[in-house]
């Protein structure tokens, strides 16, 4: 990911109601509109406003540049893309890279993190290099990955030595290969965020039930199925929701990484590439406001899914 | 039996370490090294030694090549106009929220709660569009003013509120402090563990943005870092030693800034990060 820590889908706080003093109702109405104005203000300008915007948009013909009048078209951008089998492209494009990206990050940082958490020397320092790739910024880690990932770099040395050089593709010209070198370097970069998560979980888990399991005599495996996984349940919801959300938002990787953007033969072509492409490139602003539409829809899923499987927790 | 199973993690917790700073490794060898070898070597374990060792001929390079100067400065402007007023703007919003009482207070609680999962993405087009036509393209502000006030931001100053005892702003209200006296002098301070997980998370996500500024600059006057390194990497020649020295000169600052923060940073996002 783009260390895009602005996430949504937090479950929500409980609002305790311990409200300031009991004494009388009076109200701070004015202080509170000086407070408010500034902030208010600008979500109203730059997120309110906009966001209905893209939804009346989405359900015009408008272009950037064109003589014709805008007209109101109902749902006709919707049908277009649904029947455009680009988008599809694209969308297939996010789930795959959602699909390899989730599980196998997830379980990278959770190893991580739980290295990390035992008492050994030097566990901050190697706590500090595994979150060093998270503060590089996306563009100049797929730049760098770039060097490693030509044909004579070094994965493919490494990869060569483990498969005796069976397997020495060309990462970012191969159709096959391209999308996997982009879930690559988002894990490189993305791992050490989860990480710091999950290693939080971590240490919130109750010593005294690790006390007891090894007086049980349970095995490590045993303890870190049925204590440690089920004690951090919480913070793993959220990991593998948040990071699903991220992969539908998948674009700096895809524009830097392979040439041209979108890879080769629309191998990494995805949802935000289609829309930016759509909307700046050819200019179809509506069609592009239907897609910003979809992406929100999928996005409002993803976040109501995991405020059900948080309500759920025991 | 144990003791053989702590020796493998630490083995796979080393593996694990080379493989986050391997790159980088390789980037900050190559910023200093001649040019021909990083592309050569960048299949062998000589790609992590500076060597031939060019001191600062790579990045003598790039400033010769493209204004370094201004994006740099550019990405610093930006960010930390967003940082600093962002602070200000969120924490206000977040404090009146959980604080003050006045009418509509529930409601707006529960708006803010569901601005959140708007992504910025949506919003791109639209926001475009109102930049146009007040004629505002190609500028700092198009890139500050859509960032500062966050609602994910404000919720998080939101729920550190809450938490926060009453006691020491009610001794403050008794002595006739007025809400402003009473957010400056007593609760701002109090809340610097919030400050610091927003300003890290804005920072991070700020200097590392490219939609944004690839659709609404088009000038070099203003565009931030990492577009100005999207458009180096593939203009000709391509270089592979001035193009690390560009990312390193990218990467360096908030690499050292991280570290000094060290503690800050990964607990803030530890215990921010996940509420519920």
């Amino acid at each position: 990911m783009t260390a895009t820590p602005i996430q949504p889908g937090i479950a929500p706080a409980q609002p305790t109601p311990r409200r300031a003093g009991r004494r009388g109702r009076r109200s701070d109405g004015r202080a509170a509109s000086g407070f408010l104005a500034p902030g208010g203000l600008l979500l109203g300008l730059f997120v309110v406003g906009p966001f209905i915007a893209a939804i009346v948009l989405s359900l015009t013909n408008w272009r950037l540049v064109s003589p014709l009048p805008t007209q109101w078209v109902g749902l006709e951008n919707y049908r277009a893309i649904i029947a455009d089998s680009q988008f599809w492209i694209a969308i297939r494009n996010n789930l795959t890279f959602a699909v390899l990206v989730v599980p196998l990050q997830t379980i990278l940082a959770l190893a991580m993190a739980v290295l990390v958490n035992r008492p050994v020397r030097g566990r901050v320092v190697i706590r500090t290099i595994y979150f060093l790739p998270v503060v590089t910024v996306m563009t100049a880690a797929a730049v760098i990955w770039r060097l490693l990932l030509t044909p004579d770099g070094a994965v493919n040395s490494v990869l060569g030595t483990i498969t005796f050089g069976a397997l020495e593709p060309n990462w970012l010209t191969s159709t096959t290969a391209a999308m996997p070198a982009v879930v690559l370097v988002s894990i490189w970069q993305g791992a050490g965020f989860q990480m710091v998560i999950l290693l939080a979980a971590l240490q919130g888990v109750p010593s005294d039930l690790y006390e007891a399991a090894s007086i049980d005599g349970a095995t490590r495996w045993q303890t870190f199925r049925h204590i440690t996984v089920p004690g951090i349940r919480n913070a793993l919801i959220f990991v593998v929701t948040v990071t699903t959300i991220l992969a539908f938002r998948l674009y700096d990787q895809v524009v830097v990484l392979p040439t041209p953007a979108g890879g080769p033969r629309d191998a990494t072509r995805t949802m935000m590439l289609e829309m930016v492409q759509t909307g700046f490139g050819r200019q179809l602003i509506g069609r592009a406001s239907a897609i910003a539409v979809l992406f929100f829809v999928i996005v409002l899923a993803l976040t109501a899914l995991q405020r059900a499987l948080f309500r759920e927790s025991p | 039996m144990r003791r053989r199973g702590s020796l493998a993690l630490s083995a796979v917790m080393l593996a694990l370490a080379a493989f986050s700073l391997f790159p980088l490794l390789i980037a900050l060898a190559g910023a200093f090294k001649d040019d021909a070898f990083v592309f050569a070597e960048a299949g062998s374990l000589r790609s992590v030694i500076p060597e031939p060792f060019v001191g600062l001929e790579n990045f003598r390079d790039v400033e010769r090549r493209t204004d370094l100067f201004r994006p740099f400065a550019n990405s610093v402007i930006i960010t930390t106009s967003i940082v600093v007023v962002g602070a200000v703007v969120n924490s206000l919003f977040g404090y009146a929220l959980a604080r003050l009482r006045f009418r509509g207070r529930t409601l707006l609680v529960a708006l803010i709660a569901s601005l959140i999962i708007i992504p910025f993405e949506a919003l791109a087009i639209p926001l475009l569009l109102l930049f146009a036509e007040i004629d505002w393209l190609d500028s700092y502000r198009v890139q500050i003013l859509p960032f500062i006030a966050n609602p994910f931001f404000i919720y998080l100053f939101y729920t550190f509120f809450l938490d926060m005892p009453v006691e020491l702003e009610e001794a403050a209200k008794v002595d006739g402090a007025g809400p402003v006296r009473v957010f400056v002098s007593v609760i701002a301070p109090l809340a610097r563990p919030a400050y610091a997980t927003a300003a890290i998370l804005t920072f991070l996500f700020s200097w590392g943005q490219l939609l944004w500024p690839t659709i609404v600059t088009r000038s070099a006057e203003v565009r931030p870092l990492p577009l100005g390194l999207a458009v180096f990497q593939t203009s000709p020649p391509v270089q592979w030693g001035d193009i690390m020295a560009f990312v390193s000169l990218m990467t360096i600052p908030t690499v050292v800034i991280f570290i000094s923060f060290q503690r800050h940073f990964v607990e803030g996002i530890a215990s921010q990060g996940i509420k519920g």
